[in-house]
């Protein structure tokens, strides 16, 4: 092996590796927070007792979770300007992961609110609240904590996905890694630094869910 | 009906006195429930009194507990009415909220919420319902949850107690509704022996003051002691219905030999 | 010339198509053998194994796909072998899907009862009897499900190829969506074929974690 290993160029620009490791941080924020949102409808459509709510909810999921991210990207940026809706390309990125990650997590938090016993849903209608209360305060906290762990994975599996709207020049950090490369043609340092940023990033996204998931997700059990 | 006209009791309401003189909380008529091919209960007719203590016992699979269980339509029932407190349930209850209101429930299970506390589990319903401040949902609270003798234990979360203690939490969360009627579907059967004492001490508190009792219980010397009325249910049907001295003292009906010997005698 | 997206286009992508459907049998039968000592050196009694296996798996769930294939795609060459695209692009998934796949068969060899393993060795069987006759055969029924939930993961991680510029489908589509400019249909077409292939994988997944959870 006669390479010579040059990291110096990929470390002056750590400028843009800063400036990208932040903007994938934020975009998969927001996309984390809007897929929860989006998520919860729809695992309430897809237990809905109306027919029509619930196969609109499984259609969406379906598709969603059986066809290539990278596709759903193509399809929002270069596909829905035909249908009038123009996106900038961190606009497109963000809605795609919102609504790939809601898909999942419609799924996740389906099994959680299943782990319920109907015992709870029981005592809450028998105290007179409205389904929807029985939901939001009695329901929703213990069916996120029974599944919380794959809320997670899913959460990091969306973060580490960022990665691909690079190609449709949406910045964030493997853009200006594609950037440096470009630059340096040191792409082997390039892609190993940046897998190494990935990795850290990970680890504190898993940090930081969990220490959410310990403030807010948790109670005493047996 | 209006929300307002719903609160209404029925001692304070004209027609609900000329209908039933004996001032009637709960009215079942004809009321029958299948699961499926199985026919739970059947032609079930009864009346509860205001401020009257029942006790329902019978094998188990005898539709005891659906029984109660459709009192606040927890159940559905196939045919029959129901009337609590001037509202009444028919197929599709429309007013299940506002009868849900008036009636207490207490499980076997307790059911208490695991993700709040003490407190936060009595203060949910009043709060959301009532529209009651935090300061007068605690009080609230307070007052109920020391009637029970666990006001110290506000802060903890359900895992933190024994069972019996949690089932007197889940007293205390019911009555915290300010209810006409409470309903009580087994609240002995899954405690732990020595903890089935302080339960029952704490409903013969709450019959001491007059509130209208629905139990299923197979505590035969609670239902001595506080019960009006005892009602054996077997295969769905109403078989006896005495006055506890009778009903203990002198069984007309063979079934109901047979069940209280098994009970009595083990 | 700006052609039109018909029959001829949908061709060039189901061309495609046959890369996808390959490089995703390579993938999982080099990243499952692969995958498989993974989770045995994750459930080994040898401790500096099980670290080892546990920083492998972590690597490749903590990294996107897309980095891990450039790594591979220009760290091959570095280590002097010179291969092409395709070739490093399976190498590169098939590395990912044994961390994934390795993971998933640790979780299945650990859901065996501890019991199984004490009766095995009571019964004088060495390791790999004990492993390949008591433990493996159990820990498969158990991943099955997850086993083919990551199928689909993975037919869906060969788009990502697109990106190294090989013409698998998601590629195919690119070009003849500059070809002839009508991006929603090919996208959406192109969209249905990966959900012919995905959807029979995830609803046997789905029938293969009902019947496990039926049996308990």
């Amino acid at each position: 092996m006669d390479y010579s290993f040059d990291f110096a160029p990929v470390f002056q620009a750590w400028r843009l590796l800063a400036e990208g490791a932040w903007a994938t941080t934020w975009i998969s924020a927001i996309s984390m927070a809007a897929g929860l949102v989006l998520g919860t409808i729809l695992t309430a459509m897809r237990m809905a007792p109306v027919g029509v709510l619930r196969a609109l909810a499984i259609g969406y999921i379906e598709i969603i979770r059986n066809t290539p991210f990278l596709v759903q990207v193509f399809f929002i940026f270069f596909g829905l300007p035909a249908l009038g809706l123009r996106l900038d390309a961190m606009q497109a990125a963000i809605l795609t992961m919102t609504l790939n990650c809601s898909a999942y997590i419609a799924e996740i938090v389906r099994s959680g609110v299943q782990s319920i016993r109907p015992g709870q849903i029981e005592a809450g209608k028998a105290l007179g609240l409205p389904s929807f209360d029985v939901y939001r305060f009695i329901v929703f906290r213990p069916a996120i904590r029974a599944v919380y762990p794959s809320l997670c994975s899913q959460f990091i599996l969306m973060m580490l996905n960022t990665s691909l709207v690079a190609s449709i020049s949406a910045q964030e950090l493997t853009y200006a890694a594609q950037m440096i490369d470009n630059r340096t043609f040191r792409s082997f340092e390039v892609y190993f630094v940046l897998g190494a940023i990935y990795l850290a990033l990970s680890q504190l996204f898993s940090l930081g869910l969990q220490l959410i998931g310990r403030s807010y997700f948790s109670y005493p059990t047996k | 009906m209006s929300a307002v006209a719903a609160r209404i009791r029925p001692d304070q309401n004209p027609q609900a006195v000329t209908d039933h003189p004996a001032q009637a909380t709960i009215t079942m008529s004809a009321v029958n429930k299948w699961y499926g091919k199985m026919h739970v209960l059947r032609d079930i007719d009864l009346r509860v009194n205001k401020g009257e203590h029942l006790v329902l016992c019978g094998p188990s699979g005898s539709g005891k507990s659906t029984l109660i269980r459709c009192i606040n339509a927890l159940e559905e029932i196939q045919s029959g009415t129901i009337e609590v407190n001037g509202n009444v349930l028919g197929r599709k209850g429309a007013k299940v909220d506002h009868i849900r209101r008036d009636v207490g429930m207490v499980f076997q299970q307790f059911n208490l919420f695991p993700h709040l506390t003490v407190l936060q589990n009595c203060m949910l319903a009043p709060r959301r319902i009532h529209r009651a401040t935090e300061a007068e949902a605690r009080d609230k609270a307070m007052h109920f949850l020391e009637q029970v003798h666990i006001a110290e234990h506000g802060h903890k979360y359900p895992a933190q107690l024994s069972g019996g203690q949690q089932q007197r939490v889940a007293i205390a969360r019911a009555l915290c509704m300010g209810p006409q009627v409470m309903l009580f579907d087994e609240p002995t059967s899954a405690l732990d022996p020595e903890m089935v004492k302080e339960v029952l001490d704490t409903m013969i508190g709450l019959a001491d003051q007059g509130i209208t009792m629905i139990c299923v219980t197979h505590e035969m010397g609670f239902a001595r002691a506080v019960a009006h009325r005892v009602i054996f249910m077997d295969r769905g049907e109403i078989i006896e219905s005495a006055p506890p001295s009778e009903f203990f003292g002198a069984p007309k009906h063979e079934r109901t030999r047979a069940f209280l010997g098994q009970i009595l005698n083990h | 010339m700006i052609r039109t997206f018909g029959l001829p286009e949908i061709q060039f992508i189901l061309e495609g198509a046959k890369w996808t459907i390959l490089m995703s049998l390579a993938a999982f039968i080099f990243g499952g053998a692969l995958g498989l000592l993974v989770a045995l050196a994750r459930t080994s009694a040898i401790r500096p194994l099980r670290v080892a296996a546990a920083c492998y798996i972590q690597i490749f769930q903590g990294t996107p796909l897309l980095v891990q294939l450039f790594a591979v795609y220009f760290g091959l060459p570095l280590l002097g072998v010179n291969v092409e695209l395709w070739l490093a692009v399976v190498t590169g998934l098939a590395l990912h899907a044994s961390g994934f796949l390795g993971e998933i068969w640790r979780g299945s060899i650990e859901a065996v009862p501890r019991g199984q393993t004490e009766a095995a060795r009571a019964l004088g069987l060495g390791y790999f009897a004990r492993i390949r006759d008591v433990v493996l055969p159990q820990a498969l029924r158990i991943s099955l499900p997850a086993t083919v939930g990551f199928m689909v993961n993975l037919v869906k991680g060969t788009a990502v190829a697109a990106l190294l510029g090989l013409t698998e489908m998601t590629r195919s589509a690119q070009l003849m969506s500059n070809i002839t400019f009508e991006p929603l249909k090919v996208y959406a077409s192109v969209g249905l074929f990966y959900f012919i292939i995905c959807l029979p994988l995830t609803l046997c997944s789905a029938r293969l974690e009902k019947r496990l959870n039926a049996q308990g």
